[in-house]
Formats: structure tokens, sequence, C-alpha cells
């Protein structure tokens, strides 16, 4: 066989890799862009910064509770919910943004299991919202913000957060598969993420809420976990006698919530994301 | 390490396969609309076969199926013997794929995106970082190896793809468009790479709408419009095919013009003359003619400056073949870049005598 002078190509072996080795360099890969971009943290350091300042000292005032160390300290859960909901966020805004550009399909190109896009992709979202976690228990440290309860209750707490996320993960990539564009994302996710916090206890109580609105408020699984993590973190009392099932039951229902969301959404995204990226 | 001989062959699923690339009555409908329709065609290993096709012809459609980024929806292809439908993940080992549909990471350095899919392909870092090195080198991109992509020019973007593509260095290379929103001088560069991959073994399909890109790259051209094989051959067979040759004959001085015509119609040839560009064409069969008029010329006194036989060019092919151009096409506008095309089409096909 004749060369050029750049003659022998060397063709190393290709080996066959585990889903975990293919999941963990997609993961180390939008960890690159993370650091490339800090930007893009700021959806969960900053924002939710805010969102303590301006309850715990502008509205703070005006809202009463029935907590041991006053608003400030019952807020930190609702701020927390809020910002593992957020993780639904974060997974579509990467992943619409990976198929748009093509990214996706040079990924399918490849020998390796399609599930570790998203696989790699859930694990740097969690990280991704893990770290505004961290921020914002910092925050409420400073704040005034304390865990009054065991060591194993407070890690309990959050693992209820890292559960929340998980199930959050089906929902971004349901959305994140189905929207045409991050723009397109962005709309979808404030126009429902918000009004789902704010319609929940994570702000303001729910007793002092309409018949109606507090049924809503009070089946909102969001509420389910602000009143758990509270609780656990001995935040809040228990819930009023007058307060709807979850409320009594916060643990059991944040689970429940998270299984039955992930029941429900996962086979829809995993269809959704087959459908949009094998066309 | 390896050389490519002994590679290839291995690879190849033992059995006595001499097509790298196989495709098989290919369909594909999204929804009511029919962008493949039974494409066929087969590519023997170690040469390079041309998809060419306007915008919107199906060629993506057809690279995706090809490379099982989506399923066909009837027929089947096999890439290094490898059928897409059963078993997709040999193809996935024995193929890589560049240019429109896949692409390289912006917020990544070159560097990185080597060692991303390379990872992904299962080197190990030292293997990946000393075949990155080399393509690095080959793709003259060294010096921007630690940059972020966002800023690399189309052209180094595209050679970086390429090289990604490589650095497993898969027997089978799909490229797709690879040279479209090139500037004239990096896409002759990329065609030295290409031929010298081939010469090392490489099977390359590519698609393209430059119909000088297949005649220069492809040893055999397969042409598609509105998803369908309406030709195929080498870029010789399609020019013959599209009608006859001319032959060319231009004197030196307007003086003599009269004479040679007689002598072009005394030998039975139909001559035209362009008297301003002192030039006789006449219909021709193939270089007999020609060297029988030359025989007619020699030491008749009449100086000539050209004698040639003018074959079609691609792009009479394709306007022959399909009643359009290959740039103007109804939904054109999809790629960047695509009215640049025509020139470099319009160049004439001769073959000396």
């Amino acid at each position: 066989m004749s060369h050029t002078e750049h003659g022998t190509l060397e063709r190393p072996e290709i080996r066959h890799t585990s889903l975990w080795h293919q999941s963990v360099t997609i993961f180390r890969r939008n960890l690159i862009h993370i650091k490339r971009m800090p930007e893009m943290l700021l959806d969960v350091t900053i924002q939710p910064v805010m969102f303590v300042l301006l309850f715990a000292f502008v509205f703070g005032g005006a809202i009463s509770v029935a907590a041991p160390a006053g608003y400030r300290e019952w807020l930190l859960g609702g701020i927390m919910g809020q910002t593992i909901a957020f993780a639904a966020f974060i997974v579509a805004v990467g992943l619409t943004a990976d198929i748009d550009k093509g990214i996706i399909d040079r990924f399918r190109s490849l020998p390796i299991n399609p599930a570790a896009i998203l696989v790699g992709r859930s694990m740097s979202s969690i990280t991704h919202s893990f770290i505004g976690i961290i921020v914002m228990s910092l925050t409420g440290l400073v704040v005034g913000w304390r865990i009054r309860g065991s060591v194993l209750e407070a890690l309990a707490a959050y693992g209820l957060l890292l559960l929340w996320g998980f199930a959050m993960i089906w929902v971004g990539i349901l959305v994140g598969s189905a929207m045409r564009s991050v723009e397109a994302v962005n709309g979808v996710m404030f126009t429902t993420i918000f009004p789902l916090t704010f319609l929940s206890n994570a702000f303001a109580p729910s007793e002092r809420m309409g018949t109606v609105l507090r049924a809503i408020a009070e089946w909102n699984p969001i509420s389910a976990l602000v009143q758990a993590v509270r609780e656990l973190w001995g935040n809040t009392g228990p819930a009023p006698a007058d307060s709807h099932l979850p409320m009594h039951h916060p643990v059991l229902f944040t689970i429940l919530w998270t299984v039955g969301i992930t029941a429900v959404v996962a086979p829809l995204a995993l269809r959704t994301f087959r459908n949009r990226t094998m066309r | 390490m390896f050389l490519i001989g002994i590679v290839t062959e291995g690879t190849v699923n033992g059995v006595g396969h001499d097509h790298a690339i196989e495709a098989e009555g290919l369909v594909k409908e999204f929804g009511d609309t029919l962008a493949v329709d039974d494409v066929s065609f087969a590519v023997p290993r170690g040469t390079v076969l041309g998809l060419l096709g306007p915008n919107g012809a199906g060629k993506t459609t057809t690279v995706r199926m090809m490379t099982t980024l989506t399923r066909p929806t009837r027929g089947t292809a096999r890439v290094a013997g490898y059928d897409v439908l059963t078993d997709p993940a040999a193809v996935r080992r024995s193929m890589g794929l560049t240019g429109q549909s896949a692409t390289v990471d912006e917020l990544l350095t070159g560097r990185e995106n080597l060692w991303l899919i390379g990872s992904l392909y299962g080197l190990d870092r030292k293997t990946t970082e000393r075949v990155g090195g080399e393509l690095l080198e080959r793709f003259s991109l060294t010096g921007a190896a630690d940059r972020v992509v966002k800023t690399y020019s189309g052209g180094m973007r595209r050679r970086l793809d390429l090289a990604v593509s490589l650095v497993a260095t898969p027997p089978v290379l799909f490229l797709d468009e690879p040279t479209t929103g090139l500037d004239p001088r990096s896409r002759v560069e990329l065609w030295d790479v290409l031929r010298d991959l081939v010469e090392d073994g490489t099977t390359l399909l590519l698609t393209t709408q430059y119909l000088e890109e297949a005649d220069q790259l492809a040893d055999d051209i397969v042409v598609i419009d509105r998803g369908t094989v309406i030709a195929q051959g080498t870029p010789l067979e399609l020019k013959d095919a599209s009608g006859k040759a001319s032959l060319v004959v231009t004197v030196s001085r307007a003086d003599d013009l009269a004479a040679a015509v007689e002598r072009v119609r005394g030998a039975g040839l139909e001559a035209h003359v362009e008297e301003a560009a002192r030039r006789i064409t006449a219909p021709a069969e193939g270089l007999g003619d020609v060297t029988r008029i030359a025989a007619v010329f020699d030491g008749s006194g009449i100086e000539i400056d050209d004698l040639g036989l003018q074959r079609p060019s691609l792009d009479d092919v394709f306007l022959n073949l399909t009643g359009h151009r290959a740039e103007e096409v109804p939904d054109a506008g999809e790629d960047v870049g695509d009215s640049t095309v025509g020139d470099d089409a319009h160049e004439d096909q001769e073959v000396r005598a």
C-alpha cells in the first residue's frame, strides 16, 4: 500500500465503555460549560438570594407565621423548594441547547448508550441545583435561619430536596425535548414554575388563604416538600388541624409526589426525547 | 499501532463483503411527506461516493438513516457489513460522521473536543492525546488547540469537526456537506486531507451540492433529487450519458478561419463557427475525431491555437437530468453560503487530445 507523507493513520482500538464512564464524560463536559459560563449559575445563586432578601426584609414584615424564630427562618424552606423546582428548568435549557446545536446528533453517532446523554445531563443539573441549595443554606445562616432538629433529620431534609430534584429532571427532559429553542424553554418554565411556587406555602402560610386557594396550595406538591423540610429542620410546628391531608404527612406525600411525577412524566419524557432526536 | 490495511479487513464482519456501505431501498416518510424514496447504492471499500443533489433533495436524511440517527420507514443499510437496523451499535463503532448534522462543542477548546469524543469512543487519555495532537497538527490547528471553539473561524470549525470524527479513525466516514460555507482555499485544503484519508484506506461518503466537489473527489456519483436517485455512475459516465461531446478548434489567425471550416466539413463533421472567438465547434463521437481532425490540419499551413474535445460539465448533467440547475431549488435557503456555489461549477471539462 502506498502512503503519502501523512501516510500511516493510527487506528486506535475502539473499546466498549460502561454507561457510567460515558455519563461521567458527558457530566464533565457539562461542568466545563459551567466553568466557561459561570453566569449560568445566576439562576441558583443571585436570583434566590434576591428572593430571600426581598421576602425577608421587604414583604416579611407583613407576613406573620407560627414559627419559633419568625418569618426569615420559616422562609428558607420555601426558597429551597423553589430553587430545587428550577432543576427542571436547568435540565430543559441544557438539553434544548444541545439538541439545537447538533451536539446530541454527534453523541448519538458514537458507539455509546444514548441514555448516557440524559444521565450525564441529569448529573450536571443536579450538581448545578445543589450549588444553589448550598448557597441558600449559607445565605439562610446569615439572615438568621438555623437547623433546630437532629443531624439525621437535617440530612433527611436535604435528601428530600435531592429526591425532588430527580423528579424534576424528568419534567426538564420533557420540556427540553418538546421545545424548539432556549427562549421557548425560558417562556414555558417561568410562566409555570413561578405561579406554581407562589400558589403554595413557600412564601406565605396557606392557613390564611381562601378556602379554594388553600386547598389548591396545600395539595400543590411543592407545599408538601416545603412543609417536610421545614418540619425536619425544626423551622415550623406541625400543620394546623384544619389543614388538608398532605400537610399532616408532608414527608410521605413528598415521596408519593416524586414517585407519581416520575411514573407519569418519565415515559412521556423519554418518548418525546426519542421522537425529537430520531427524526 | 496498526496499519490500516490489516484493521479494515478485520472489521468487516469476516464475511466476504467488498462494499463498505450499502443502501437498500431506503425510504423515509415524515408524516405525509416522502423525504427519501427507495434509495439504493453500494460503495466499494476504499472508494469515495459523492451523493449529489440540491438542498432538500434528501441527502441529509439518507445519511442520517445510514448513520443510525434516524430509522428508515422502509429498507435498510449496511455499514462495514453491519445492518443499521439489527446492529446499530456495531455500525457506530465502524463509522464517523461529520458536517451538517453533527458538530463540535463551542464552549470547549479544540483539545477538549477531541478528549470528549475520544473518551466516548473508549480511548484512554494517552492515546487520545497522542492521536489528537497528530490530528491538530495535520489540520493546522495546533496553535488554536487550547482556545475555545467559539473563537474559531468557519474553516477552523470544519477542520476540527473532521479531526474529531477521526480521533478513533473509523474505517467508514460520512461527511455531510463538508465544505458548505468554506472559502475556496479552505475547501481545496480539505479536499487534500480527504484524498489522504482515502489513500489510507478509508471509505468515504460525502454529500455535496457542489458539482465540482463530486467531480474532484468521487469515484462514483449518485445524483438524487426530490428523494429519488435519478442517476448514478462515475463522473465520466454521467457526462457521457448526458449528451455528445464537441470538438473545438481555435485557429490563431482570423484569416484562416474560412479555410479551417472547409477542412472540418471536408472531414465529414458539422461545423459551427464563432467568428469573434476564431472558434469552430462540431459534434464529435470521441477522441478518434480529434485525431482525424489533427491529421487534416497537419501540414496545412493553418496555425492552430487549440484543439480538443469538450465534454458536458456535471452542471450540464444535472440540468439535463432534473430540468433545473443544482442551485436553484424550490426550498433552498436551509444552509448558509449556498449562493456562492454556482460559479465554481461552470468550468469547462476539457479532455485534451
